[in-house]
């Protein structure tokens, strides 16, 4: 089973189901739903198949397939994933399908129809596949920038009114990074030309060579400004929330849940083994970065009144805990920044996809529109409870588990930066609740508000304000507010079941997860010179960072 | 004294945390289906763990059993073992929590009888106790903070069942947000046991602390009291607790009193290795406690709020517990026999409460109430007993387990020593002062109805629960103290108790206290029972009322030093974001291609064609300057 070529067949299949989807006549909008929920379940069977094909304690990379593709300058078309690249997949693989079951009754803005979303859909599919299954540093680099063209047609075609703004902003900003990274990318062939005697893109030929440290630092820099951009630091994260805001649902979700992700994948796989000098020297100031954006990010979220930005922000705390996980140079913390990318990927998935099922009924995306829903819609309050809690790290939510890690795994080396970061369990604890509450509790209020048929509202949104000026007035107490709002669907049962089943499953039991990711984390741990086997008790604990 | 494996029916400890998480899972995912024998379902649960915790107890002889179950999380160095701890300490408490739990579901039965969420109401209530149990049951300091931050979601969900009320839903968040604050001491505590000793098992922790520098010793003990703080509704984290009593009563009583509130207690109690190796940390528990004990009297003597009487007093008892458990080896049996006890008493006398409000229509203003003592005999009879129980009247509950702390205190036998007892007995003054006022307000003097209120006595499926938990109020302190003492119980855990010397003797310490107690008394009928009522509060009052009825102004504290500060960041950074982190890149941008108002406004076609043609573009590039370094 091991020979079969998993990896080619995971980027093929959706590539294929992309070219098919798109060559149907118009007008089959069905068919062409039904054809990528098939190509997306079939990729996640390929996902489940290919995982137990590997043996995480065997070699690094498995599952490997390798044909030389442009010989001339050692770039192989070299496909091969470590346990850390595999949980990747396996998140890809469960997501698309949630995401197209998700989309399933989006309509086109415009002209456009939903079987181009759902070719684009299984386009970025095929890509994300390959940004992750790649190990040729070339090979990586050409996915890492075809992926944007699907996101952004998906941004700009099919997302929010400022789609055209958000699009065009993701665009630029991605580009820059990919312009950089390319610069790095050379860099790094020559530098491989000078030291091993002929240039490669081999991931494993490039892991071992000793750059010298300035070298290493421009490189390292070049890599880290696309990843950084990617998976948003402060000050690198405007994009995000405006993409965030725009995109359609599915766009969102893939966007923060995969996309963003290759940032940090990119900061272990590439930053720490191929520079780990300037890794070390430079930590401190990516943990700066990271743990400003902790903070910052989440004073953010708490600060907005649009529920996708407010969401985009959370997103942005959680790349700060995933940064300080991977530059902890710790094995737990970096497990941990792992599981992390993981489970936010479920986790926030889960958020977008119940704050889009609110914004399906309401028509708005401010939180100040909708009021006391719980009381009406109590299946769609319940999973939008349990995507808040998953968003705040609760313990018995998968996300505790990796935030948990991170910070335990981070204190050792880095105990200020650390103390810092954990002050953002109370601040996530206020931007979910505060949106929960607006939402979700008190009386019923805003655009899903029926109309009362004696007396009509005296303004919209009036709220409680409406209920004091009412009472003074001669006329009998209006009929008791209502909110017509239904509960979830079938459909959206089915598309959030599996998400909260897996919220749970993963906090309860996460051991075997973290089994498949720990070897490739403590390979690369050693490559930046820390102890693979973790923190050692009463290592002297380091004063100041 | 070292853990053995598990014999006998304790292997199946984790039954005990599964049956009422069994419960929940059922009740929440069953839906309308189960709405007719929900409730039913969600009590035998709670019943069978006490069932099975009983036999448990019996057959624990005095060991520490370790139940192991599975991995939860082992990484590097780091080893989460999913496992439990059966000893004499976490024996007592499965008995409280699933005794008064479920009592408390018995009564819920009844109290919520018309509500139409009742279903979820017992589902909230069963992960309640599952959590708790696992606070209680774990081996470790995560499985702890697992059940810790799990109580807080199922107090969060029940203080804001009723949430269409704006205030229930604000008091459930606020009291999240204030635990969490506390959680963040208990994590960071966590994290330094890692770092230092590479373990967070009971076990390895408390064999270690000897090789602790005394410094980080504190530093543990100083955060595991900030997490104990936020829990246990103490000083300056005891604000959300009264604002909980939004919750349905018997929530109050079983989480908001019993249990999950003397979950701080518990936690400094089973870190006693920690606390017994730092006089510092000990010295702040001490003060924690005496200060929330006076802040919880002073606030309760001003209330008219029956529940909120009830919540200031279990702050100020609390303050008691911490009191007793911050004197150190000398006051954790002290402070635990409280805990009990004050568990029967206040559950029960909320759970009275509960029946007043019921008949009352759910009025919580007692200046509305008055003579309702002959309308309402069971309720009374439970409710008076539980009252003197609380106020330490000689030879019920309370009178034993709160001497004990007292006489803790003054055997210290330095100037704290005095002033710590002084205070704790000035504190039973008041004690009595707000519990006889509630008394008085509640059930004797003029009715002062509301037009339209019939009040009535409770259903038998309401009273039962109150009766059991009346008769734990009046023999629990003989029972725990003198008949079969907590102390021997507890020597497996504890070790063996010193032979006290006394400072002052016992004999003049319970005169002291039970002279002040009925000096207490005694003001309150001088000012409340001698007067008619006022039914609306007096407007024109002393400083010291005004400040004592909005508790010591610890919400405008709250406000003035977080909450606006916070919310002023807020927006500024939101602004700073758009104008200043966004507009300058937007800026740089323009520089680079053009006005930045002209990005947004970029012709569709010109970006597509970009978009499209970058890839191929970039390939070029990187194939051109290829070419040039291979050439």
């Amino acid at each position: 089973m091991t020979d079969f070529p998993w990896l080619l067949t995971m980027i093929a299949v959706p590539a294929v189901g992309a070219a098919v989807v798109a060559a149907l006549p118009r007008g089959r909008e069905e068919t062409a739903k039904q054809a990528a929920l098939g190509v997306s379940l079939l990729v996640l069977l390929l996902a489940v198949l290919a995982t137990v094909a590997f043996d995480a304690g065997g070699e690094r990379f498995q599952l490997t397939t390798s044909v030389p593709w442009i010989p001339d300058f050692g770039v192989d078309f070299a496909l091969g994933v470590d346990g850390i690249a595999l949980v990747m997949l396996l998140l890809i693989g469960v997501l698309v399908p949630v995401v197209v079951l998700a989309s399933w009754r989006d309509e086109p803005t415009g002209h456009r129809s939903m079987k181009t979303f759902f070719a684009w859909l299984l386009l970025l599919e095929s890509l994300m596949v390959g940004v992750f299954a790649a190990t040729d540093v070339f090979l990586f680099y050409v996915f890492f920038e075809a992926m944007l063209v699907p996101m952004y047609f998906l941004i700009g075609s099919f997302g929010g009114p400022r789609r055209q703004y958000a699009a065009v902003k993701f665009f630029l900003y991605s580009l820059v990074g990919g312009l950089v990274m390319l610069a790095a990318v050379i860099g790094l062939y020559v530098v491989s030309a000078g030291e091993l005697g002929e240039g490669t893109f081999a991931f494993d030929a490039l892991r071992g060579m000793e750059i010298d440290p300035g070298m290493q630092k421009l490189l390292f820099l070049g890599f880290f400004v696309a990843f950084a951009i990617k998976a948003p630091l402060v000050p690198f994260h405007t994009w995000l929330p405006d993409s965030g805001a725009e995109a359609p649902i599915g766009g969102s979700v893939l966007l923060v849940g995969v996309l963003d992700k290759v940032g940090t994948f990119g900061f272990l796989r590439y930053c720490l083994p191929l520079f780990p000098d300037a890794s070390r020297d430079l930590a401190p100031y990516v943990l700066a970065l990271a743990v400003a954006g902790v903070l910052y990010a989440a004073l953010l979220a708490m600060g907005q009144s649009d529920m996708k930005r407010l969401v985009s922000y959370t997103s942005i705390a959680h790349f700060g805990f995933i940064a300080l996980g991977i530059f902890a140079f710790t094995t737990e913390a970096a497990t941990g920044a792992v599981l992390y990318m993981v489970n936010h990927g479920i986790a926030t998935g889960l958020l977008f996809l119940v704050v889009g099922m609110l914004i399906a009924r309401g028509g708005s995306r401010q939180v100040g529109d909708y009021g006391g829903v719980a009381a009406q819609a109590p299946l769609l309050a319940g999973v939008f409870l349990v995507a808040g809690l998953a968003s705040l790290a609760l313990p018995g939510t998968n996300s505790f588990v990796s935030e948990f890690l991170v910070l335990i795994g981070s204190f050792p080396t880095r105990p200020v930066f650390t103390v810092l970061a954990t002050v953002g369990i109370v601040l996530a604890a206020l931007y979910v609740l505060l949106l929960y509450q607006r939402t979700m509790h008190g009386p019923p209020r805003g655009v899903l508000l029926e109309p009362s048929p004696e007396t009509s509202a005296p303004a919209t949104g009036g709220g409680g304000g409406a209920t004091a000026a009412t009472a003074t007035l001669e006329a009998p107490p209006p009929a008791p507010a209502r909110l017509r709002v239904r509960d979830l669907s079938r459909r959206e049962l089915a598309v959030a079941a599996p998400m909260v089943a897996l919220v749970i499953a993963l906090g309860v039991y996460p051991q075997p997860l973290i089994d498949l990711i720990e070897p490739a984390v403590a390979a690369t741990m050693s490559d930046v010179g820390a102890d693979p086997a973790g923190v050692s008790p009463e290592a002297p604990v380091e004063g100041t960072d | 004294m070292d853990t053995a494996p598990a014999d006998g029916l304790i292997t199946s400890a984790w039954l005990l945390i599964a049956l009422p998480l069994a419960g929940a899972a059922v009740l929440l995912l069953g839906g309308r289906r189960t709405d007719r024998w929900g409730h039913l379902l969600g009590t035998g649960t709670v019943v069978a763990a006490f069932v099975l915790g009983l036999l448990c107890t019996l057959q624990l002889d005095g060991r520490r059993l370790d139940v192991d179950l599975f991995t939860f999380v082992a990484t590097g160095s780091l080893d989460v073992q999913a496992g439990l701890l059966f000893d004499p300490l976490s024996a007592v408490f499965v008995l409280l929590i699933t005794g008064v739990g479920a009592l408390i579901h018995v009564y819920s039965i009844g109290y919520m009888a018309h509500d139409p969420r009742r279903r979820r109401f017992f589902a909230y209530l069963n992960l309640f106790v599952a959590a708790m149990l696992l606070l209680v049951l774990g081996d470790n300091f995560v499985a702890l903070y697992v059940g810790w931050e799990g109580v807080g979601l199922a107090s969060y969900l029940l203080i804001a069942f009723w949430h269409e009320r704006p205030s229930a839903a604000t008091a459930a968040k606020k009291a999240f947000i204030m635990n969490r604050v506390g959680d963040v001491g208990l994590a960071l505590a966590i994290f330094l046991m890692f770092a230092q000793l590479g373990t967070v098992s009971y076990d390895g922790v408390f064999g270690a602390v000897g090789t602790l520098a005394g410094g980080t010793v504190t530093a543990i003990g100083l955060l595991l009291l900030l997490g104990a703080c936020g829990k246990s509704g103490q000083f300056p984290l005891q604000a959300w607790l009264p604002d909980a009593m939004e919750g349905p009563t018997p929530v109050s009583a079983l989480i908001h009193a019993a249990t999950m509130v003397t979950a701080g207690v518990y936690l400094i109690a089973r870190c006693a290795p920690v606390y017994d190796a730092t006089p510092t940390a000990r010295a702040a528990v001490l003060a924690v406690g005496a200060i929330t004990l006076m802040i919880g009297a002073i606030a309760g003597c001003a209330q008219d709020d029956i529940k909120k009487v009830l919540a200031y007093s279990t702050v100020s008892q609390i303050g008691y517990m911490f009191l007793a458990v911050g004197l150190g080896p000398v006051g954790y049996v002290a402070g635990l026999a409280h805990l009990l006890t004050h568990g029967f008493f206040k559950a029960g006398l909320f759970l009275g409460a509960g029946s007043v409000m019921h008949a009352m229509d759910d009025d919580v203003d007692m200046r509305r109430f008055g003579g309702l003592a002959s309308r309402m005999k069971v309720t009374f009879v439970t409710f008076g007993l539980g009252y003197l129980a609380l106020i330490g009247f000689p030879f019920l509950s309370g009178f034993y387990t709160k001497d004990a702390i007292i006489e803790a205190a003054f055997d210290r036998g330095d100037g704290w020593g005095y002033l710590l007892g002084g205070i704790a007995i000035l504190a039973a003054g008041l004690t009595a002062f707000y519990m006889t006022r509630l008394m008085l307000m509640t059930f004797f003097g003029r009715p002062r109805w509301e037009p339209g209120v019939h009040p009535h006595e409770s259903p038998s499926v309401m009273t039962a629960p109150m009766v059991l938990l009346a008769v734990g109020s009046v023999l629990a302190g003989f029972l725990l103290v003198v008949a079969f003492p907590l102390e021997e119980w507890l020597t497996p855990v504890f070790g063996e108790p010193e032979a006290a010397e006394h400072v002052v003797a016992p004999l003049v310490v319970s005169i002291l206290v039970t002279v002040v107690m009925a000096l207490g008394v005694l003001t309150a009928w001088l000012f409340v029972g001698r007067r008619e009522v006022p039914v609306t509060a007096p407007v024109r009052v002393s400083p010291v009322t005004r400040a004592a009825r909005r508790a010591l102004y610890a919400d405008a504290v709250n406000e003035s030093l977080f909450m606006r500060p916070g919310q002023w960041l807020t927006r500024a950074l939101v602004f700073v974001d758009n104008r200043g982190v966004d507009g300058a890149v937007n800026g740089l941008a323009a520089t680079l291609g053009g006005s930045s108002s002209r990005l947004g406004r970029t012709q569709t076609g010109f970006v597509r064609s970009y978009a499209l043609s970058m890839l191929g573009g970039a390939v070029v590039v990187a194939g051109a300057l290829l070419a040039v370094t291979a050439g």
